[in-house]
């Protein structure tokens, strides 16, 4: 069926628009196969609204008289209105809306389509790959190897076609080790510390089952892991009690006699419709139209949403001293490694690596922990906070992970070289999108429906130099420390960029925004034109340059 | 800036404990142990080792309550809770020492007259001129002019110039001009406390007014004839209205059950052409209780985060805060957009109605949003019109019923106006802080007593300072880099959402010295520095530009060479915090009751040894030597670790925070 046939009314006239800090709106809406567009002008030259359909979470039919409203409540947390003159139409354009926002096949949604005249798509596709992160990462290079056993991907769906092993365990022995873990995701390697060359692996849960099978080959891995030192640290992303109850369904952990180096340590995570349902609690809150605080604090921390944000940081953070303070390295898995793992796994590494801090470094992050790891992006974000559809694979981890950044950017605001305005894109991005980044589950499919041919990568695109400046924290000095995030209940906070993104509430810290960048740009003009070189020369004596200056004037 | 040395106090005055231990909740490492003094007026620890002036100082005043504790093996822990919000845990090694503190302090904190009060010994030597300058600095009279008054409809009325009438009024009080003496007298004797509506702030624009007053002696049928012409007389001064508002801020409830206790509200068929509204704020009781349940709450050791947010709804105080800040809305709202005056009260009319009529001026007025501004409101709302600050404050040893955080309350507003309105204030949050230390800890005379009458009689002005001239140069402290005061949305009235979201919790208040719970690096600081350096350039580029002028032979040159040292000065983009990352790990611990235990005694990683105690204390001021506690941890890195009584619950107590179970 062509996606035309769903549309029974292309245009209607005289609708009227209501959304957030505008007046309302008297004009043409017009449905397309991925858009919903509305002009007040006759001649549709500018349009007043374009939004993907893909971005459309719910909407809701209302009748009125002869005519009716739909309420359209988006992936990104906008809510706006339309009022249609006659019902026909109205009823056309919500199902319309329905069925063309729920398209299941990926070849049909609409990065197969965009093709803007700035951009070709023969182009480079994403930022990095395996094998560059190796060679970039010189600390490997003597005990690890770059192995391409998956580059079918017959011995782990989910996992790229490279991935770095240690170089004395051979490709045999990883396959045996993938059958011993859920989904054949074995232990690989995710980030070596540049101090110390402690490494964070992660994996899936062992298939150990109710009568404690055992690996040796996942073993030797694991040992070869630590090669010589004394101790590794397995954090596991669920409770003991979990991951005991894991075993009747074939599940499982790394018993301590089998690993006797390795050390166990329990931390219980919420995943999958819990998550979701917290997200819901939570944007529901902030919508109650309730003007009472108890309400509102009591809804708060009924959805949970914090207490998620929380327990990501709080890991993430004993993962850190593991490696940087402890300096041991670490393999973290829940159960299926494609969730929480990541989660926890990429924040680390923020919290570590200075050159993940970067808008570079933080989109390469992205793209080997998310998106070359196989977080199921089609089946986590196929509906946000609105949807009544009956949830199926629905959780927003990577939601979670763009707060949990937020939270670390509050506490230091001057360590990350990007701002609040990448992660509110990138949480729109993730849901509906031009690009086709985060399409499809794995880097199986997206090879499968040739996304890289046929879209455009939407991390090349932000770093298109008159992009990214938009994207810039104007405080940014880097640091090379560990930034350690307080993770007490007194230094979360609710994420109002996003939670009441449309809001008079974020209008106002919008302005204090520019007020920053206007602050910074006036310096700039003073001190010279751009400060690409800025070192962390705290210390100089800020008199000194100008002094000397003087001097020679009074010699001329 | 005052140096304290400890040598300077004789020494026959110092109670002196040894071996004291001065304990980090938050970390058993940054322990110190060192010296305890007690001197007539500040409760000092020296630590073992410490070179830098890191000594603890606290001044007795500000001590809220002592408490022994229940002995434990390393000695016997005593407490010191502050009105500033911090907790000093001390442990003592010997019983009787730790009483002998115990009884001293408990003395030395709650004085009886206000004699003992710090401001009258604090730098006596100063001369006189110099104290009656910081007097000087703050004039109400001109702040009324600034308004626009006195003017055709509105004068001072001597009435009150020696307390007869309102002993709790200041002097000089603006009443309509139409108003004659018989009607002030009548209204005053039918006013609790005598306090009869009389001027709080003039809008020049439309000549609306905010009056406020006490509750009116109605009962259930009583009324006075005066009361009802003065009101009149009110209402008629803001010639364009056709009615005015009467705002009771108590839950009506409460005003009712008054009426049978002889006073009340008014009775809108009583008074012409009033629109009577109540507006529900609770009494001083309910929000004395409900700043203790969220002094718990910021207290609370680790706490998950149901835990704290269930704590900080079930202690209302945000719902408080919301409901002071709807009642200021209310009124500035009916003074700029309806042009109505406004007469406000509560029973007494020194607390709701001083936090209901700041606020409101808060929102009116883009001056109060300035340093001077909020300290003229202060003195003009709150000290002048008779906020009992010594019974709210518990200055000195009395009622404990009496002490409440209405003044508080009123600084949380404004900060909460603040974090809705980045760029609308000159101050920023150090500012309401250093105020509310002030506020308590008497060292300055402007808070001390309960009337402008008690002030008079106890010459204040000719034996203690004034804090605002002291606030006022070190402005620099204070300053809100982002402050825009020509941007069109913060000009005239500011509307402030109070959807409940957009209350929050004030973590550098009630946390202000649990350090590890306050952001890293701090975005306003560093601002802040960036606005000074580019204005020094700026200066000393214009400097150049008039040698320049002169030295035209080598024009061309000079500007060449003047371009290479500006691209070397790019380097002064130079940030003051990087240095103070305090980025030690945090408890990430908790929760994990099965394995994971740090080796003790570590070696230190890079981060810790860079927990650099560089951060501009953000009040630098004489009486808050107070502040030290946290920068013992750059030096008990060195320090043995000490027997950690709390080791079993808390596996890595040595350098992450002790773990909530």
């Amino acid at each position: 069926m062509e996606l035309s046939e769903h549309i029974k009314t292309a245009n209607v006239e005289d609708v009227t628009l209501r959304r957030p800090f505008h007046p309302a709106l008297r004009g043409t809406l017009c449905v397309t196969s991925h858009h919903l567009l509305f002009s007040d002008r006759k001649d549709e030259a500018s349009w007043q609204l374009l939004i993907l359909l893909k971005n459309i979470d719910a909407i809701e039919k209302r009748a009125v008289g002869s005519s009716g409203t739909i309420t359209i409540k988006c992936k990104d947390l906008l809510v706006l209105q339309l009022e249609i003159p006659g019902m026909e139409e109205c009823l056309n354009i919500a199902s319309s809306i329905e069925a063309l926002s729920s398209l299941e096949s990926v070849t049909e949604m609409y990065p197969f389509f965009y093709r803007p005249s700035h951009l070709t798509l023969n182009g480079p596709w994403g930022l990095s790959s395996t094998e560059q992160y190796y060679k970039q990462t010189e600390r490997l290079w003597d005990r690890w190897r770059v192995s391409t056993l998956n580059s079918d991907y017959s011995v782990c769906p989910s996992y790229p076609s490279a991935v770095i092993m240690p170089r004395e365990v051979d490709d045999d022995k990883l396959i045996r080790s993938a059958r011993f873990r859920q989904g054949g995701r074995f232990p690989v390697l995710s980030y070596c510390h540049h101090r110390n060359g402690m490494v964070i692996m992660r994996s899936s849960q062992p298939l150990t089952g109710a009568n404690k099978k055992r690996c040796k080959e996942d073993e030797l891995l694991l040992q070869a892991v630590i090669d010589g030192s004394e101790l590794g640290y397995i954090i596991d992303l669920r409770s003991a009690q979990q991951a005991q109850q894991a075993r009747m369904t074939g599940g499982g952990f790394e018993s301590k006699s089998f690993y006797s180096h390795w050390k166990r340590i329990h931390r219980h995570h919420e995943r999958g419709k819990v998550v979701q349902e917290s997200l819901i609690k939570l944007v529901e809150a902030c919508s109650d139209p309730s003007h009472s605080v108890d309400r509102w604090l009591s809804k708060l921390e009924n959805s949970k949403w914090l207490s998620h944000v929380h327990s990501a940081l709080s890991t993430a953070g004993l993962v850190v001293e593991c490696v940087e303070r402890d300096g041991h390295s670490v393999l973290v898995h829940g159960s299926e490694g494609t969730d929480n793992t990541l989660l926890v796994s990429s924040l680390a590494q923020l919290i570590l690596d200075p050159a993940s801090r970067t808008v570079t470094g933080f989109l390469c992050l992205l793209e080997r922990e998310w998106i070359q790891a196989g977080h199921p992006f089609q089946q986590r974000c196929a509906h946000s906070a609105y949807s009544h559809a009956r949830l199926k694979q629905e959780c927003p981890i990577f939601l979670l992970l763009l707060d949990c950044v937020w939270q670390v950017w509050r506490q230091f605001p001057l360590a990350l070289e990007f701002s609040e305005a990448l992660l509110l894109r990138l949480a729109q991005e993730v849901y509906a999108s031009n690009y086709g980044t985060f399409l499809c589950n794995s880097e199986q499919e997206r090879c499968a429906a040739g996304v890289k041919e046929n879209t455009h990568c939407l991390f090349q695109s932000l770093l298109r130099p008159d992009i990214e400046e938009q994207y810039l924290n104007p405080l940014y000095e880097p640091t090379d420390l560990a930034i350690w995030p307080s993770v007490h209940p007194q230094s979360l906070q609710l994420w109002t960029g996003l939670f009441l993104r449309w809001t008079e509430y974020a209008q106002n810290m919008e302005e204090a925004r520019e007020e920053v960048w206007s602050i910074v740009k006036e310096h700039h003009e003073q001190a010279g034109p751009d400060r690409t070189n800025n070192t962390l020369s705290t210390h100089c004596d800020t008199l000194t340059p100008f002094e000397n200056l003087m001097d020679e004037l009074t010699i001329l | 800036m005052i140096i304290y040395d400890i040598t300077a106090f004789p020494k026959e005055n110092l109670v002196k404990v040894e071996h004291v231990r001065l304990v980090d909740r938050s970390s058993s490492r940054r322990t110190q142990v060192g010296t305890l003094y007690l001197t007539a007026t500040h409760t000092i620890f020296v630590g073992k080792g410490s070179e830098d002036r890191n000594d603890l100082w606290v001044l007795h005043s500000l001590v809220c309550n002592v408490v022994k504790h229940k002995a434990s093996q390393s000695g016997y822990p005593l407490l010191i809770i502050c009105k500033n919000f911090q907790v000093i845990r001390f442990i003592i090694p010997q019983e009787s020492d730790c009483h002998d503190v115990y009884i001293s302090l408990s003395r030395l904190s709650r004085p009886e007259k206000y004699e003992e009060l710090y401001c009258f010994s604090f730098n006596p030597n100063v001369d006189k001129a110099e104290r009656e300058h910081s007097w000087d600095f703050l004039d109400l009279k001109a702040e009324y002019s600034r308004m626009g008054l006195p003017n055709k409809l509105w004068h001072v009325n001597p009435i009150n110039r020696e307390y007869r009438v309102c002993d709790t009024y200041p002097a000089d009080l603006f009443v309509p001009k139409s108003v004659t003496l018989p009607v002030i007298v009548g209204s005053s004797k039918f006013r609790s406390r005598g306090r009869f509506p009389t001027l709080s702030y003039y809008c020049k624009e439309n000549h609306a007014t905010i009056c406020r007053s006490s509750q009116p002696l109605s009962g259930f049928s009583a009324r006075c004839l005066e009361d009802e012409q003065m009101l009149q007389a009110i209402m008629k001064s803001n010639p364009g209205s056709r009615f005015m508002y009467v705002v009771d801020t108590r839950p009506k409830l409460n005003a009712m059950a008054n009426r049978a206790a002889g006073k009340g509200y008014e009775n809108e068929d009583n008074y012409c052409n009033i629109k009577f509204q109540f507006i529900g704020i609770e009494n001083i009781h309910v929000m004395r209780n409900s700043q203790q349940k969220l002094i718990e709450v910021s207290a609370l050791h680790s706490p998950s985060m149901g835990e704290f947010l269930t704590g900080l709804e079930n202690s209302d105080w945000l719902r408080h805060i919301k409901s002071i800040m709807e009642a200021g809305l209310f009124i500035s709202k009916a003074v700029a957009e309806e042009g109505v005056s406004v007469l406000v009260h509560c029973s007494d009319g020194w607390d709701r109605t001083a936090q209901v009529c700041s606020v409101a001026s808060v929102l009116l007025d883009p001056y109060y949003r300035t340093l001077k501004g909020l300290m003229v409101l202060i003195e003009k709302d709150w000290v002048s019109f008779g906020h009992m600050f010594s019974h709210r404050c518990g200055h000195l040893i009395g009622e404990a019923k009496e002490v409440s955080p209405v003044i508080d309350q009123f600084l949380e507003c404004v900060w909460q106006l603040m974090e809705q309105f980045p760029c609308a204030f000159e101050y920023n949050e150090k500012f309401l802080i250093s105020i509310h230390i002030h506020i308590y800890s008497c060292h300055y005379g402007n808070f001390i007593c309960n009337s402008q009458k008690e002030r008079k009689d106890l010459c204040i002005k000719e034996k203690a300072h004034s804090v605002w001239l002291h606030l006022w140069e070190k402005k620099l402290d204070f300053m809100n880099p982002l402050f825009k005061p020509d941007q069109s949305q913060n000009q005239g009235l500011l509307r402030p959402s109070t959807a409940p979201y957009c209350f929050k919790y004030w973590r550098r208040l009630y946390n202000r010295f649990d350090r590890e719970l306050h952001p890293r690096q701090s975005e306003l600081d560093c601002l802040m520095t960036v606005k000074e350096e580019t204005q020094k350039l700026e200066e000393e580029l214009a400097l150049y530009e008039q040698k320049m002028a002169v030295l035209d032979k080598e024009r061309a040159k000079t500007l060449y060479m003047q371009k290479g040292v500006l691209d070397s000065k790019q380097a002064l983009w130079s940030l003051p915090l990087d240095t103070s990352l305090a980025n030690t790990p945090q408890d990430y611990i908790g929760g994990a009751p099965n394995v994971f235990t740090l080796q003790q005694g570590e070696r230190e990683s890079a981060e810790l040894c860079l927990f650099g105690d560089q951060t501009k204390s953000s009040d630098a001021d004489n009486s808050d030597q107070e502040s030290g506690v946290a920068d013992f941890s750059s030096h008990s890195s060195g320090e043995e670790s000490l027997p950690s009584e709390d080791s079993v619950k808390d596996p890595d107590s040595d350098e992450t925070g002790p773990n909530r179970a």
